[in-house]
C-alpha cells in the first residue's frame, strides 16, 4: 500500500467516524478493527501488515483530525514494550486477549523486572515461580516499578529453575496486578513524588497459558522487550526543538538578563547535539522500518539520557535565581503521579527527574557494554557466574 | 562492524528525507571504494608528505574521467551527471575513508557549484570542460572561508596575494573573486598566468598553496554579483565536507576497534577492558550521529539548495562532524599506542586531514554561533 492509499484509507475512516461526534471508546475500537491502530502490526491485530515506517503518517493524520488519545502517556510501557513482545513471542490466544484493550488504553501495563538484588545483572533475579497443576505460584520482590499503582497487568520474569546457570532458568509471564497476592508500595524519589513502586509478590497465581515463550526461555523474550524499551525511550520522532531542547530554548529566549557567551556556547553545543540525535533517530526509524530493533538502538538511549541531563541542568543556570525555586504544585509534598512527563512541571523537577534517564531502562554503563560487545564486537566482560548454577552463585 | 543495510529500499513517511543508502548509493559506493582500494594505498598518500606526488594526477584523472566523477554535480545540459549532493556525499565518504589526495571537493563541489551561476559563455564553457574532466578548477579563497562570511575578494592593482588556497596546485584554471563596482565578479584565470607556491601544509593530502594573481587577468566567468555563486559553492563545500569527515571518522573507529580486538596485554585482548570499551561505545555513538547528520545535510541541500533548512543542516553538520572526525583520529592515535605515533601506520594521515578539515570552511564555534542566529538563539 502506498502512502497515498493509506492516507485515503485514514480519511475514509475519519469521514465514517467523525472524532468530534463519535464516542471515544467506540472510535478507538473501530480504529483497531480497521487496522489503523498500528499499521505495522498484522491484520486482525490492529494493523495492516505494512512497513513500520508508514505508521508515523497515520498517527499524524489522526492527531491532526483531533482523534481521541488511547491513554498513550499512562500506558507507555504497554504500547512501547508489552505489545511488541506479545506480538513477537506470545501465543495467538494472548494476542487475541490482550492487544486490543492494551491499544485502546483500557488495560494499563507495568514491568516487573528489576529486583533489589538484580538491577544491571537482571538475569540474577530471585523471584521464584513454582508450578502447581495448571498454574504457577510466584513469590518475590520487584522494585523501581513505574506505574504499578495504575496497572492492570504486568510483564514478569521469574526463576523457574534455580539449578541451572542464571540465564537458562528464567521464564516470562503475563501477571494480573489485581491478584490478591500483589502488594504495591510507593517508593518516593528525589523529586519528592512516587512515580515508581516496590511490588511484593506473595503466592501470586498465574495460569500456565499466561506464560510467554517456553519454560526457561524468558531471558531471550526479556531481551526482546528491553530492545523495544530502549527504542521507546530514545527513538520517538521529535520536531526541531522538541522535547527538553525546546523547553530550554524557550527558557533562553525568556531570560535575557542571564545571557552570557559561556552559557550561549553551551546551549548551542547541546542544540547541535539535539539535532544530531534527531537525525540519528530518524535514520534508526528508517532502518527499523524493514526490521526489528537491534543493539544500535542503545546509542539513542545513551544520547537521550546525557542530553536531557545536561539540558535540564543548563536550564537552571539560564534562569538564575529563578532556578532555585521549586514552586510548582505540590513542591516536595509526596504524591503519586498518573503519568511520567520528563518535560513537565518546572525546571527543578526536570533537572532531578532527568537523573533517572541514565539509570532506568538499562544504565548508561550497561548500554555502553552492549554497544561495545554487540555492535563493535569487543570481548564480553569476564563472567564468573556464567556456567555456575544460579543457586550456587555467592550473593 | 555495523550490519550493512540490505534488502528493500527505505520507505519512510513521504515528507521525510531518506538517510539510508539506496541501491544506487550502494553501487556508487562500491565503485568508488573499489577504485580507491586499487589505486590509492596509504603508503602512496604518506609519500606525498615526502614530496612524491606521483599518485595524485593519475588517481584524479581516473576518478574524474573513467568514473565520471568530475561533473557529478554539474547539470546534464553542461555535460555533467546531473547528480545531487546526496550522491556526492557517498563519494566524499569514500574519499575521506582513503584520505585520497584529489581535488574533488575543491573542483567538483565548490568550483562546480559556484560555476553553475556562470553568466558568460566563457564561464559556461569552463563548467562544461570541468564536467568532462578536461579542466580542474579552484576557487581562490583561503580554505578557512565560511560560506556565510563576506567573500574575500582580490582587489587593487598589479599582483595580489591570497594565502592558504586549497586545490590550486591541482587546478589548471583559477576562479578569482574580484571586486567590481559594488559587487564581485569571478575571473577565470589560467593557472599558468598566476604564481602558485606550494605551502608545507599540516595536511599534505590537501596541500595548500599561496596564489599571486593580477585581478585584471583572465576572462569573466560570472558577472555582476557573483557573491551568491561563491556562497552557494562554499555552502555545498561545507555540507559535503561533513561527509568526508564521516569517512575519516569511520575509518579511524574501524581501525581502532580492529586493533583492540587483536592486541593482547596482561593475558587479555585489550579491547575487553571496560575503560576502552566505554570509550569506543561513546565514539561509535558520536560517529553514527555524524553519519546521519552529514547525510541529512546533503539531503536537505538536494531538496532545496536555497532554503533555510539546508543552511541550518550545514551549520549543524559542520559543527558536529568536524569535531567528531578530530576526536576519532585522536582516539585512533592514542588507542594504537606507540604504533599510532609512527610514520608507518596510516593513523597520522587521518589525524592531519581531520584537524585541517576542522579549520576548513569555518570553525565549529563559528557554525554554532551562526546556527544560533538562524534559530533565534542569540547572546
Amino acid at each position: 500500500m502506498t502512502p497515498a492509499e493509506l492516507r485515503e484509507r485514514v480519511e475514509a475512516f475519519l469521514a465514517e467516524h467523525p472524532p468530534a461526534t463519535t464516542d471515544r471508546r467506540e472510535f478507538l475500537h473501530a480504529r483497531y478493527a480497521a487496522g489503523l491502530a498500528w499499521v505495522h502490526f498484522p491484520e486482525g491485530h490492529g494493523g495492516l501488515g505494512l512497513s513500520r515506517g508508514l505508521h508515523p503518517l497515520v498517527e499524524s493524520l489522526f492527531t491532526t483530525a483531533g482523534a481521541p488519545d488511547n491513554n498513550s502517556r499512562t500506558n507507555g510501557i504497554g504500547l512501547g514494550m508489552v505489545a511488541p513482545t506479545i506480538l513477537t513471542y506470545g501465543s495467538e490466544e494472548q494476542r487475541e486477549r490482550f492487544l486490543e484493550p492494551l491499544w485502546c488504553g483500557e488495560e494499563i501495563w507495568c514491568q516487573l523486572f528489576s529486583e533489589p538484588g538484580a538491577g544491571s545483572d537482571l538475569a540474577g533475579l530471585a523471584t521464584r515461580a513454582v508450578p502447581d497443576g495448571e498454574e504457577w505460584v510466584v513469590n518475590g520482590q520487584k522494585v523501581w516499578t513505574s506505574g504499578a499503582h495504575n496497572a492492570d497487568f504486568a510483564i514478569l520474569v521469574a526463576r523457574t529453575d534455580p539449578d541451572v546457570p542464571k540465564h537458562r532458568g528464567i521464564t516470562y509471564f503475563l501477571a494480573d496486578m489485581h491478584d490478591p497476592g500483589v502488594d504495591v508500595r510507593p517508593l518516593r524519589q528525589i523529586t519528592g513524588e512516587a512515580e515508581f513502586n516496590e511490588v511484593f509478590l506473595t503466592d501470586v497465581r498465574i495460569p500456565d497459558p499466561m506464560r510467554v515463550g517456553a519454560v526457561g526461555d524468558g531471558w531471550r523474550v526479556a531481551n526482546g522487550t528491553l530492545n523495544n524499551e530502549r527504542v521507546a525511550i530514545g527513538g520517538s520522532a521529535l520536531p526541531r526543538e522538541g522535547g527538553m531542547l525546546g523547553t530550554v530554548a524557550r527558557s533562553w529566549r525568556e531570560h535575557h538578563d542571564q545571557h552570557t557567551p559561556e552559557l550561549h556556547d553551551r546551549l548551542m553545543r547541546l542544540y547541535v547535539e539535539g539535532e544530531v540525535a534527531r537525525h540519528t533517530g530518524q535514520r534508526l526509524r528508517q532502518q527499523l522500518a524493514s526490521g526489528q530493533p537491534g543493539p544500535a538502538g542503545a546509542t539513542m538511549k545513551l544520547t537521550f539520557a546525557r542530553l536531557n541531563q545536561q539540558l535540564s541542568g543548563l536550564d537552571l543556570e539560564i534562569r538564575g535565581a529563578e532556578g532555585l525555586r521549586y514552586e510548582s504544585e505540590p513542591g516536595w509534598t509526596m504524591r503519586r503521579p498518573d503519568e511520567v512527563d520528563f518535560t513537565g512541571r518546572d525546571a527543578v523537577y526536570r533537572y532531578l527527574r532527568a537523573k533517572g534517564n541514565s539509570i532506568e531502562g538499562g544504565t548508561s554503563e550497561i548500554l555502553r557494554n552492549i554497544v561495545a560487545e554487540r555492535v563493535l564486537g569487543l570481548p564480553a566482560e569476564p563472567r564468573v557466574d556464567k556456567d555456575v548454577p544460579w543457586n550456587e552463585v555467592p550473593r | 562492524m555495523t550490519a550493512p543495510t540490505t534488502g528493500p529500499n527505505p520507505d519512510p513517511s513521504p515528507d521525510e528525507l531518506v538517510l539510508l543508502d539506496t541501491d544506487d548509493d550502494r553501487d556508487l559506493r562500491a565503485t568508488v571504494a573499489g577504485y580507491l582500494a586499487a589505486r590509492c594505498p596509504s603508503t602512496a598518500v604518506a609519500a606525498v608528505y615526502d614530496g612524491d606526488r606521483s599518485v595524485v594526477a593519475p588517481l584524479w584523472r581516473g576518478l574524474a574521467t573513467e568514473l565520471g566523477l568530475a561533473g557529478l554535480l554539474v547539470p546534464e545540459s553542461y555535460a555533467g551527471a546531473g547528480a545531487t549532493p546526496r550522491d556526492a556525499a557517498v563519494v566524499l565518504e569514500e574519499l575521506g575513508r582513503s584520505v585520497a589526495p584529489v581535488p574533488f571537493l575543491t573542483s567538483s563541489v565548490i568550483a562546480a557549484t559556484t560555476l553553475a551561476h556562470a553568466s558568460t559563455d566563457a564561464g559556461r564553457s569552463l563548467l562544461a570542460d570541468l564536467a568532462e574532466g578536461g579542466r580542474t578548477v579552484a576557487l581562490v579563497v583561503p580554505l578557512t572561508t565560511a560560506f556565510d562570511a563576506d567573500v574575500p575578494v582580490v582587489q587593487g592593482h598589479g599582483q595580489v596575494h591570497v594565502r592558504s588556497v586549497a586545490g590550486a596546485l591541482d587546478a589548471d584554471t583559477l576562479l578569482v573573486p574580484v571586486a567590481a563596482g559594488d559587487g564581485i565578479e569571478l575571473h577565470a584565470v589560467p593557472a599558468g598566468d598566476a604564481r602558485i607556491e606550494p605551502v608545507v601544509s599540516l595536511d599534505m593530502s590537501r596541500e595548500l598553496a599561496d596564489v599571486t594573481v593580477d585581478p585584471t587577468a583572465g576572462t569573466v566567468a560570472v558577472e555582476g554579483d557573483a557573491a551568491a555563486g561563491v556562497r552557494a559553492g562554499l555552502l555545498a563545500g561545507t555540507t559535503l565536507l561533513a561527509s568526508e569527515q564521516v569517512g575519516i571518522a569511520q575509518w579511524c573507529l574501524q581501525a581502532t576497534v580492529g586493533h583492540l580486538q587483536e592486541r593482547r596485554q596482561f593475558g587479555r585482548v585489550v579491547g575487553g577492558f571496560q575503560a576502552l570499551k566505554h570509550r569506543l561505545a561513546d565514539l561509535y555513538t558520536a560517529v553514527e550521529g555524524a553519519s546521519a547528520t552529514a547525510r541529512f545535510a546533503a539531503a536537505a541541500l538536494a531538496a532545496d539548495p536555497h532554503g533555510e533548512e539546508a543552511r541550518i543542516a550545514a551549520h549543524t553538520a559542520a559543527a558536529w562532524c568536524s569535531d567528531v572526525a578530530v576526536l576519532a583520529a585522536e582516539e585512533a592515535v592514542q588507542l594504537h599506542g606507540g604504533i599510532g605515533m609512527t610514520w608507518e601506520h596510516p593513523a597520522h594521515l587521518y589525524l592531519k586531514r581531520a584537524k585541517a578539515d576542522q579549520l576548513a570552511l569555518g570553525l565549529p564555534g563559528h557554525h554554532r554561533a551562526r546556527l544560533g542566529e538562524l534559530v533565534g538563539l542569540t547572546v
